[in-house]
């Protein structure tokens, strides 16, 4: 039965029929679906781990036992387990395990544009990159098995493309697995010195062997048609290729590292010229040209962002013309398809009747989107309003970052929703890094300036369970002077609500124990310990004042539930218009509810107002009260 | 076909085009969506994109390839107009959602949005949100773009229903049945009649 899934639900889909009887993560987006929906299927343990690298390390232990195991996170998340991912290299493996790595080209959500097929490389990891949903289930699968066969972890690399597209998937059955036995091993699982050294040669005898083998697995493919050019590709690109160049012929690549290099030579002398076409790094390229495989690649096409059909088209008809390529006109597209993919090599795939059509066609699709920039131009305005993501209406730590840009604090802030109060008009963040960096740089700042009394950390709970406790441990230890704020909304936010250690829920919902932030934070040696509500500002910029004074380091926790779990269920505000005198206080804490066009009042969206009552407080006029 | 879902996150575009994902399964034909999910979905500026065909390659669709775009705010329509065919058609929700540039008082938001699209394509206006206020749910704006499109794109009201009974829970299964017939009826078709 086919179904359309989303990429992630597909590798959780294809984890769960592989038999996977451990599944762990840190949410991060784009990969967090899979393991919410693994924990889902029965006869699966899986579980929100504090951050990526326990995650990791139970997904090994498990493998250790003897059971297949899966691990996501997104690129970034990469970092944080690459310590126990590179030694598990070395251990191998028992039950097969896999990690889902999920790079995000373009930066939809994301602090950096990382390319993780570079761990697979400086680790010493097969890495396997599916292109849609149904590849992404039989990757998946495929992976388990590669794990187990070469006892090694495999890389599988997605994409926000493919992690958050749909495409169909055949659903198939459990293969339920029995644990392969555990025995104790020391000289593969004890990574001393005089162990490892014996892994090493072992590490180096396996990729050996995966760089032969790959040449013949089913995942790497080549689909001949035209001769002028032979594309090397994979992952999402290849359906990018496919729809611009359907002539082309292509090296469709399911191993990334190693490449399949024989498969390539081969692929190379068969046609003219060789363009490899990836996202990002040339990772790809370089390796075949250390190889002594000529090729173009990012030459052509830019390290930064996404590619797309029209890019691809573009350069590509400048080196052989969109005839060749195929045509390649939009509406024609999916006609073309087909056609060009079964072609023998030397033929002209759809030949000269279709070419005039597909041409003109081509022709139209880019004068309409002339038209687009046109209006945009002439008959608007030249340059339209972005329109960046915001804290929501009603959210209770809004009034914490009007608080802090207030004050004029430095603030060290971290990853999550938090992030957006660096935005105007709240303008409340100095820097953002990387999860748990805010509490760490904000005493670096304190350390380097002692005269300085005026920084602040601030982050969120998931984030500090993540990995704002040893900032905050370092901080005491060394007699920092830090604030630490921590913004508890009780959930993961940024990526969806996710429990954490801290909400006192597993992912199943189920209860289990809370970690306590007080009294965590009490056992790090913090001495000041300040609880306030999120919506108490008044109260919050009283604590503030006394807390950066303290000099020594202190936490306050500003506590109210993410507004989009807990609605406050209250009335929507309303300005009386003859009251407002336009002063534009309630404008400074960036409430999407609430707007002031040129020569009026300050207006409330009573749809888009939570009734938080933020924007009451900052009145001065009494202009703004609930509406009855 | 081609269609281009392009709004402010937080309005459902991305139910609009699950609703559609559905109705290419019934059809057996080829489908791929691509989706917005993480940051942009906190009042950004979100766009989905839905392949429909008997093969699809490309999870996303190119500038100048769209059949429809479904716009369910004005700016956004301008925005993303570009990635309209030169036949296709925009429908456009007349709502407007002030972005926080537009609020700070940093930009303005545009005048004459609507008279700028309908001198270059095929533009269908309509009231969406008062549509889904009348059918009993401000939310329901999604539900109403989607009959608007079905209602232009003439695909069977009955076909959209099914699609539609296969995505939402049956709570709120009557108020989008009844958002989906606004739709229709705002580009001058019933249900039945089609």
């Amino acid at each position: 039965m086919k179904e359309l899934l989303l990429g992630n639900a597909a590798v959780a889909r294809g984890a769960y029929e592989a038999g996977v009887k451990v599944a762990t993560a840190y949410p991060g987006t784009p990969s967090t679906e899979i393991t919410e929906i693994i924990s889902g299927y029965d006869g699966v343990y899986a579980e929100w781990s504090p951050n990526e690298k326990v995650a990791f390390e139970v997904a090994l232990g498990a493998s250790v036992a003897g059971v297949r195991a899966l691990v996501c996170m997104k690129h970034v998340g990469v970092n944080v387990a690459a310590d126990p991912l590179f030694t598990a290299s070395y251990t191998g493996v028992n039950g097969g395990l896999v990690l889902v790595a999920a790079d995000d080209p373009g930066m939809f959500s994301s602090q950096n544009e990382q390319d993780t097929r570079f761990y697979a490389r400086a680790a010493h990891l097969p890495l396997i990159e599916p292109s849609d949903s149904g590849e992404a289930k039989e990757f998946t699968k495929f992976a388990f098995d590669l794990s187990e066969k070469y006892d090694t972890p495999v890389i599988l690399r997605t994409t926000t493309r493919l992690a958050h597209g749909q495409s169909y998937a055949e659903i198939g059955e459990r293969e339920e697995r029995e644990p392969i036995l555990y025995v104790k091993n020391p000289a593969k699982y004890v990574m001393m010195p005089a162990n490892a050294k014996g892994r090493h040669v072992a590490v180096e005898k396996r990729m050996d062997r995966l760089a032969a083998d790959c040449n013949g697995f089913g995942i790497n493919k080549i689909e001949y048609g035209g001769k002028e050019i032979g594309v090397v590709c994979s992952g999402v690109v290849y359906q990018y290729v496919k729809e611009a160049l359907p002539n082309a012929s292509v090296l469709k690549l399911g191993t990334v590292y190693p490449l399949p290099i024989e498969l390539a030579r081969g692929f190379a002398e068969r046609v003219d010229e060789l363009i490899v076409i990836e996202e990002l790094e040339p990772f790809i390229e370089n390796q075949l040209k250390a190889n002594g495989i000529a090729c173009r690649g990012k030459s052509l096409f830019s390290k930064q962002g996404e590619l797309s059909v029209n890019i691809i088209k573009e350069k590509i008809y400048e080196i052989i013309g969109a005839e060749k390529a195929g045509g390649g006109g939009n509406a024609n597209a999916n006609a073309n398809i087909g056609a060009g993919a079964s072609g023998n090599i030397g033929e002209k795939g759809n030949g000269n009747a279709n070419s005039d059509t597909s041409v003109s066609t081509n022709k139209n699709a880019s004068a309409s989107s002339d038209i687009g920039a046109d209006i945009r131009a002439d008959a608007v305005s030249a340059v339209l309003p972005g329109r960046p993501p915001v804290l929501c209406a009603g959210c209770p730590h809004r009034g914490v970052f009007y608080v802090l840009n207030k004050l004029r604090l430095t603030v060290c802030g971290d990853i999550g929703c938090y992030t957006l109060g660096a935005l105007p008009p709240l303008n409340a963040v100095d820097s953002v890094v990387c999860m748990g960096a805010g509490v760490g740089m904000a005493h670096g700042f304190l350390k380097a300036l002692p005269n300085k009394k005026n920084v602040v950390a601030v982050i969120g709970d998931s984030t500090f369970i993540h990995s704002g406790i040893t900032g905050l441990i370092d901080s005491v230890y060394n007699r920092g002077r830090t604030t630490v704020l921590i913004l508890d909304n009780s959930t993961t936010g940024m990526t969806g609500h996710q429990n954490h250690p801290a909400t006192g829920k597993t992912i199943r919902n189920e209860d289990t124990v809370r970690i306590d932030l007080e009294k965590l934070c009490a056992a790090c040696g913090v001495n000041g310990i300040t609880t306030v509500d999120a919506d108490d500002i008044e109260t919050l910029e009283a604590v503030l004042k006394r807390e950066v004074e303290r000099g020594e380091t202190s936490v306050i926790i500003a506590r109210r539930a993410c507004e989009l779990i807990s609605g406050r269920n209250e009335k929507p505000y309303a300005v009386a218009a003859a009251e407002c005198k336009r002063c534009g206080a309630c404008m400074r804490i960036g409430c999407p509810a609430i707007s002031m066009a040129a020569g009026r009042g300050a207006e409330i969206n009573a749809d888009a107002c939570a009734g938080c009552g933020l924007c009451k407080k900052l009145c001065k006029f009494g202009a703004i009260a609930s509406r009855e | 076909m081609n269609v281009l879902i392009a709004g402010v996150g937080g309005q459902g575009t991305l139910l609009a085009s699950r609703i559609l994902g559905k109705l290419a399964e019934a059809r057996g034909s080829d489908c791929k969506l691509n989706e917005v999910h993480g940051m942009a979905q906190r009042g950004g500026s979100v766009v989905t994109h839905v392949k429909i065909a008997e093969k699809v390659y490309s999870p996303v669709i190119a500038e100048g390839d769209a059949d429809f775009i479904l716009a369910f705010e004005m700016l956004e329509a301008l925005r993303y107009c570009g990635y309209l065919k030169k036949d296709g058609i925009i429908i456009v929700n007349t709502q407007k959602i002030m972005p926080m540039p537009v609020i700070t008082g940093a930009a303005a938001y545009p005048d004459g949005i609507l008279g700028a699209l309908k001198s270059k394509y095929n533009v269908v206006a309509a009231d969406a949100l008062s549509a889904a206020v009348e059918a009993g749910n401000v939310k329901a704006v999604n539900t109403v773009i989607l009959g608007c499109f079905a209602g232009a794109a003439g695909i069977p009201y009955d076909e959209m229903e099914r699609a539609l009974s296969l995505s939402v829970k049956p709570k709120l299964l009557e108020v989008n049945k009844a958002a989906l017939e606004k739709g229709y009826a705002l580009v001058g078709r019933r249900p039945g009649t089609e």
